[in-house]
């Protein structure tokens, strides 16, 4: 090797470079002069639905703070107690020391908010899909799932053996094929979601589980955006498509209307417990600190009296949805079906021209782009809360209105 | 089907989403040459799996990086 080399040709390859075009994508459009929208800070958080953002008073319309709980005074308190009582962390796994009497009686809330008999709490939703996925689906098994899962399902299809079989997104027919040509004889395993978080949109429930159980199937179902908020008990959209009693796994999370963290799976299958054994992301994980777990149970146990608040909820949903069409948005559902409201924008650049003109306004939303977001789509993703007052919501649609004649895009 | 019929049925299926119009041949990929992304692979691998009713599942099209391994790999599930 000469000794001239130039330093540029010393790390012109290494392990980094498989990043490069992410790298350019990024810089080219900070380039612009948009704020980076993937590193927003918020310096000061008043309630579920406003925080200061860059010194300014913002309206939150992009958390998945559903129900609004992250606040609650008997949330709060029960979490301050639990800190007092048993500390900080438990420093070890479920299975060994990290197991303390909130971990049981946040699953007790769970079997009851879902009425069914066991219920396994996760450090976090991720780890939830991650284990149980990856556990349950073995080699020779096959895996039925949609194209458009989300991230934690695709990586729990990864961590496993199982054969693993995209359908099209929402395709009952496409669904139903795959599983006809699954070999006699081989597990079967299909995933769906209740919500599909991107654009918001519900599966058809009734029929793919139908079709799922007439094929041998088992199903789980992710009700991670649909928990508190849709269905009359609020477990989801398998109870209110009237199918919960077919599905064998819910896989839900504390990080969304529960307004903590953690994840969990509920069942009825008489051999659930044995996965606290054999599931590696539950096994070799500290459990969630004592003050996470009781946050939640109190959380979870006023979710099941919280029929006024799904009603606003639906309320919000209906009018930002309604308004958004008026003022000449493109969104994700022709009608609104969750309390994710998606407005597709043309490309990335005027996407994140558009959110940084929303936060300008004093308007947080989320800002999705590939590889996340379905067909290569950039969205601006909208999600209430049940405690967004009608008048905020009725200000949120004066900020896309002024923010989208800013930029262009009505 | 014999691997001559699988390959012309496979041909005609590639055509609409060979926009560049390459020309085919066994050793022709399909992230290099066709510049096939996922999207596209998604829908070219369900409609493959709707013409000769099998199933090539992630894992095993992990494996396959040429039109010639498509066809071996199409001809070998269609004989199981």
């Amino acid at each position: 090797m000469s000794d001239t080399a130039t330093p540029e040709l010393t790390i012109e390859r290494d392990l980094f470079s498989k990043f490069d075009e992410i790298i350019a994508v990024r810089e080219n459009l900070l380039s612009s002069g948009v704020t980076d929208p993937f590193s927003l800070v918020m310096e000061k958080v008043l309630s579920p639905t406003r925080a200061i953002c860059n010194g300014r008073d913002t309206i939150l319309l992009g958390t998945y703070n559903y129900m609004g709980m992250t606040f609650d005074p008997d949330v709060i308190q029960a979490g301050k107690d639990a800190l007092d009582q048993f500390g900080a962390g438990t420093t070890g796994s479920r299975v060994l020391n990290g197991t303390y009497q909130g971990h049981r009686e946040c699953e007790q809330a769970l079997r009851e908010f879902y009425a069914m008999d066991h219920a396994m709490v996760f450090s976090t939703g991720y780890q939830a899909n991650l284990g149980i996925i990856s556990t349950i689906a073995g080699k020779d098994d096959y895996i039925i799932l949609d194209i458009d899962s989300h991230a934690s399902i695709w990586d729990g299809c990864a961590l496993g053996n199982a054969q693993v079989v995209p359908f099209k997104h929402n395709d009952i027919e496409a669904m139903e094929k795959r599983l006809k040509r699954v070999p006699e004889g081989a597990g079967k395993l299909v995933i769906l979601e209740g919500v599909y978080s991107m654009l918001g949109d519900v599966a058809p429930l009734k029929e793919m589980v139908r079709v799922a159980k007439e094929h041998g199937a088992m199903v789980l179902v992710d009700e991670a955006h649909s928990m508190g908020f849709i269905g009359e008990h609020g477990r989801g959209v398998a109870e209110a498509q009237g199918v919960i009693d077919d599905v064998d796994f819910i896989i839900g999370t504390f990080s969304k209307s529960v307004g903590t963290v953690g994840g969990f799976c509920v069942s009825n299958h008489p051999k659930f417990e044995i996965m606290r054994l054999v599931c590696r992301p539950y096994v070799f994980t500290a459990s969630l600190p004592p003050s996470v777990v009781a946050t939640a149970a109190t959380s979870i146990r006023k979710l099941m009296h919280g029929a006024d608040k799904r009603a606003h909820l639906w309320e919000n949903s209906r009018r930002l949805h309604g308004g958004l069409t008026a003022l000449g948005f493109t969104l994700g559902t022709s009608e609104p079906q969750s309390a994710i409201v998606a407005v597709i924008m043309p490309d990335l650049e005027r996407g994140a021209g558009m959110w940084e003109a929303l936060l300008h306004e004093g308007l947080y939303v989320n800002l999705a782009r590939p590889p996340a977001t379905p067909a290569n789509m950039t969205l601006l993703r909208c999600s209430l809360c049940a405690e967004h007052s009608a008048e905020q919501v009725e200000t949120i649609l004066g900020m896309f209105e002024r923010a989208g004649k800013a930029v262009g895009i009505i | 089907m014999n691997r001559e019929e699988i390959d012309r049925t496979i041909l005609s299926i590639i055509e609409p989403f060979n926009k560049k119009g390459v020309q085919i041949t066994d050793s022709t990929t399909f992230a290099g040459d066709l510049e096939f992304d996922s999207l596209t692979v998604m829908d070219f691998v369900a409609e493959i799996e709707d013409s000769f009713d099998i199933i090539i599942s992630m894992n095993q099209q992990a494996e396959i990086e040429n039109y010639g391994q498509l066809v071996d790999a199409v001809n070998k599930l269609q004989g199981e």
